[in-house]
Formats: C-alpha cells, structure tokens, sequence
C-alpha cells in the first residue's frame, strides 16, 4: 500500500490519531457483526436463559420458511423495478440535458435536490398522493376505472414503493449519467454524423457503448440502494404489507429481530444480507480496478 | 452537440420540463397540503391549489406538535436533526482525516490491519446488525442520548479513503520543506495539511449532513422517548395515527420542514455537493 517516501517518526503518535476511528469501528461493527455471525448458529430457549449450539439449523429453516422464500422474491422485484425506473428516466433526462448549451445548469440544479429528502420523507409524500380515498392518482384511475388500493393489493404497493424509491435516487443517477456523457469526445460523433449515422444510430452504436462503464457503476450502487437503503420507504409506508408483499429483506430482518425478537433466525438473515453486501462490494471495488484501464 | 435539430431540441425540453414536474409534484403536493386546514382532507379530492391555513399550521406544529400522536413541537425535533447531522458530519470528517494523516504520513507496526479494519466497515451496514449493536448501545447506557445517536455511526471507510487519495497528491517536498523548517508533524497537518484539504473538507461536509439529517433506522431503534426523536422520526409516528385520524395538513407541514434545510444546502451549495458525491464513490 502506497504511502509517502519520508515519514514523520513517532512511537505513539500515529496510533493516538487512529485510535478514536479504531474504536467505534471494533466496539460498534466488528464486534456486532461477530455476535451476529455466532448468534445465527445459536438458538435461545423459550425464555431467553439459555444458547445452545445448532450448527446450521437457523439456515435450514430460513431456507424452507416461505416467508423468507417471499421476501427474497420481492426483493427481487423491487431492486429491478427501483433499478430500472431510476437508471431509465436518468438516462433519459441526462441525455436531454446534454443536447441543452445554455438551460443546462438551470435544470441541472432543477432535478437534482430530490437527493436531499430523506427516503422517508418521499414515502409519505408518495403515500399521500396515492392515498385511496383523498389522494390524486388513486382518484384519476378510478376515472379510467381502476380500483387503487395499496392496502389491499400487493401490486400497487409494490409499484408505490418502487416509484417512490425512485424518485430519490433519480438525481444520483442523472448526475453520473451527465458526468459520463461529458466525457465521451465530441468528435466520435461527429465522426460517425459525417458518415450519414442519425440520432438513433449514434445513440445505441456510439454512446451507450461508451457509456457502459458509467451503467455498469451505476447498477451495482443501485441494487445497493434497493436493498440496504429503502428500508426507510418501506417502515414509512407499507410496513411490508399488504400480507408480505413489500417486504424486503432488511425490512424483514429488523421485523423478526427487534420486533419479533427471534435472535436465531434474524441473525441468520443478516450474515445473509451481509454476503450479499460483501459480494456487491467486491464487483463494485473490481469495477473501479477497470474503469482505471478504460 | 453534433447538428442542430429542432423536433430533437423541442423533445429534450420537453422530456426535461416533465422530469422536473415529476420530481416536483410530490413536492407541491405537499406544500399545498400543508396550508389548508383539516376539514379539507374529509373526502374527495385532496386540495390542489393553496389554502387559507398556512401561518396557522406551521405555527401549531412548531410550538406545539402533534399531541394525539405524541409528537414534540417541531422545533424540538428540528433542533434534534441540527445536532445529529453537525454532529455526524464533524465527527466523521474529524476522526476519518486524522486516520487517514496516519496512515498516510506515518510507518507503524499493525498499520495494514488497521487499515483493512476500517476498509471492511464498507461491508457493514446498520442494516446486517440491528440487534447485537443495539445490544451494544444499551449495554453502555447510550439509549435515548445524542451520544448514542451520533458515535456509532461516525466511523467512515469512505471519508478515509477519501482524505488519504487527497493526501497522496500533495507533493512529497510541502513535508520535506515543513521538516528542514522545523516543523513536528502535528504542526505540519494544522498548518499545511488542512488548509490544503480546506474544499474537500467543504464537498465532503455537504454530503455527509445530508446522510446524517436523513437517518432513520438508528434513530428508530436508539430513541425510545420523544425527547431525542429527529424530525425525519417524528413523521412517520404522526403519520401512524393519520391513518385513522387524518391530520394531512400537519403531517405534510412537517414534511416540508423536514425537507428544508437538506435540499437548501444541495440547492445553495450545488457545486461542493456534485463534487463531494462523485468524491465519495471513488
């Protein structure tokens, strides 16, 4: 690891400056994390007084639990749907923002400040809006004759918290979008303009190939997004429901361990969860390795 | 831009008039529930142009709060995000710059381990250890304090990472200079250092007051009385009871307030707050 060719010599120094960033990290992570991992191939008695060893019968359990099996099914579904409405429109937005010379700044500043409201904030603005006896849209489709309800139907929840999701993480998305147009060189397009490609074919041969490093970047911080960070969307509106049909998986593990106070198998869900973090860091750092060389 | 279309140009605005109305309108929505008064959310259609009611809402909920839902005056809550988020954001950037100066500009025994030890908090989230951290925080007596609700989070892989990339690219000779002068190393990082990291620092705190403002889960799980609920907390308990009790025009009145101060700083401070974001995910 790189570090500076003359050092400043100090016995003591260099720990005391690392020792406060040290200590929440042992005390508040390591540590949690290492008794979530034991607890998970532990079970408590009934009455919380005694642990004993089960090896991986959490796991099994978590596995043929069709709850379990359902919440990872519409997580699925929701880091997709959270993933494809937000990269898409981003996509859409960035690439008008790139034709603009002089407005561009103007919306720019326009589209980006949805970053700034809490998810939990957007969810019940959404929540409101698509509120079945007052709300707005529940109201215009009933003119064209849908019953919205997202009390009742798991569909509709399901799409109120994918739009409201997206709705946050639009700017993110936009925003590297336009950084990554900026940097494909003009002159690739004038080249192929010159040779008779219009709009469309320029799009789809020369930009969003080039574009590709910026996506595949953006999906990986995405699905992050979907997965760890909306769990403040779902607690504020839908709680999970209507019967299991918005309820993720970090929704599902904060239900069953703080609220259900079932150690074992909440544990169990996190070294889940924390596998899949792992592997979403890893791709994400083996991106960065490759953006480097592009 | 290669050519000059005009169907191209008129489609990209609109495209980007109906992007910005669809980031606004929920917005709108919400602003415009917040000045009507309560008999307007009974039935039908909820309002879409502005009420009578604005001074009267803003005040109650800022002096009183919501009482049927047990929510604290606004500004108690208000006050409450301030301190999280300042405190979140100092406290990040205070312990990540030191780490980041020693492990940059010193050579120590165990300094790989620390090292990878603050890199694998990346994979940690809140998210994958509710219970044994709250455990933790209970233990130490940490529920329902500031304390409680700001240290445990203010450990950053990312904001290290970040101060030791500044660190690298600053010419090796500013240090070599400062030691011929006579300089100890903590008057080299006072002097030198941090008048040199001064906008990165700037980037760096707009995107962290952000997060820090907009925490919920920890919150939810550390406070347990009203007293320390943050103001992004008390919506979501005063939306529980509308379910059954609408009081829209209050709800959304905090929601706007709520919403405030984060999307001025990204507003007023738009270019450290781009710089900051594509910084971070570096």
């Amino acid at each position: 690891m790189s570090t500076k060719r003359n050092t400043f010599r100090h016995r003591t120094l260099p720990y005391l400056l690392i020792a406060p960033q040290l200590a929440v990290t042992l005390v508040f992570f390591m540590w949690p994390a290492a008794q979530a991992v034991i607890q998970s191939f532990e079970q408590e008695d009934a009455f919380g007084l005694s642990t004993t060893w089960v090896g991986f019968q959490n796991y099994q359990t978590l596995f043929a639990d069709p709850e379990y099996l359902n919440a990872l099914k519409v997580t699925v579904v929701f880091t997709l749907g959270v993933t494809a409405v937000s990269l898409g429109l981003a996509l859409l937005l960035a690439l008008a923002v790139d034709r603009m010379v002089k407005s561009a700044t103007v919306y720019t500043t326009l589209l980006v400040w949805p970053y700034a409201v809490a998810p939990a904030v957007s969810g019940v603005m959404w929540w409101f809006m698509f509120n079945p006896t007052i709300g707005i849209f529940p109201y215009l489709l009933h003119m064209v004759g849908y019953d919205w309800n997202h009390g009742l139907h798991g569909t509709d929840a399901m799409i109120l918290v994918i739009l409201a999701a997206s709705w946050n993480q639009i700017s993110y998305n936009f925003l590297f979008f336009v950084a990554g147009l900026q940097s494909i060189p003009a002159s690739l397009r004038e080249a192929a303009a010159i040779d008779g490609a219009g709009p469309a074919k320029r799009f789809w041969t020369i930009t969003l190939p080039l574009l590709s490093p910026t996506t595949f970047f953006l999906l990986v911080v995405n699905f992050v997004y979907a997965m760890f960070n909306t769990f403040a969307t779902i607690h504020a509106t839908t709680q999970g429901g209507p019967a299991g049909s918005t309820n993720i998986l970090v929704y599902k593990v904060f239900n069953d361990g703080f609220i259900g106070l079932n150690l074992g198998s909440s544990s169990a869900q996190s070294v889940v969860l924390l596998f899949i973090v792992i592997a979403l860091t890893v791709v994400q750092f083996a991106w960065v390795e490759r953006r480097v060389q592009y | 831009m290669v050519e000059n279309r005009r169907f191209l140009n008129l489609l990209a605005h609109l495209v980007l008039i109906l992007g910005v109305a669809f980031v606004a309108f929920p917005v709108y929505i919400a602003l415009i529930a917040s000045t009507h008064g309560q008999n307007d959310f009974l039935s039908g259609l909820i309002p879409l142009l502005p009420g009578h009611d604005t001074i009267r809402n803003y005040s109650a909920m800022m002096t009183q709060g919501l009482a049927s839902s047990g929510a604290p005056p606004l500004w108690l809550m208000l006050g409450n995000s301030l301190i999280m988020a300042l405190s979140i954001s100092i406290g990040k950037i205070a312990i990540s710059i030191i780490s980041a100066f020693a492990i940059v500009y010193f050579r120590f025994p165990g300094r790989m381990i620390a090292f990878w030890l603050i890199f694998v908090t990346l994979m940690l989230p809140v998210e994958v250890r509710i219970l044994p951290t709250y455990k933790v925080v209970a233990e130490l007596g940490m529920l329902n304090t500031y304390a409680g609700l700001t240290v445990p989070l203010i450990a950053s892989a990312t904001a290290t990472f970040l101060f030791r990339q500044v660190f690298l690219t600053i010419p090796e000779e500013l240090m070599e200079a400062a030691r011929i002068d006579g300089a100890g190393p903590m008057k080299f990082f006072w002097d030198i250092l941090l008048p040199l990291s001064r906008t990165n620092i700037a980037a760096l705190f707009v995107i962290l007051f952000i997060y820090g403002w907009n925490q919920y889960l920890w919150p939810l799980l550390v406070t347990t009385g009203t007293d320390h609920y943050t103001i992004v907390l008390g919506i979501k308990r005063m939306a529980d009871i509308a379910d059954q009790q609408p009081e829209w025009n209050f709800i959304m009145a905090t929601v706007v307030l709520a919403m405030v101060p984060p999307v001025l700083v990204v507003i007023f401070m738009q270019r450290l707050f781009v710089k900051g974001l594509i910084e971070t995910e570096k």
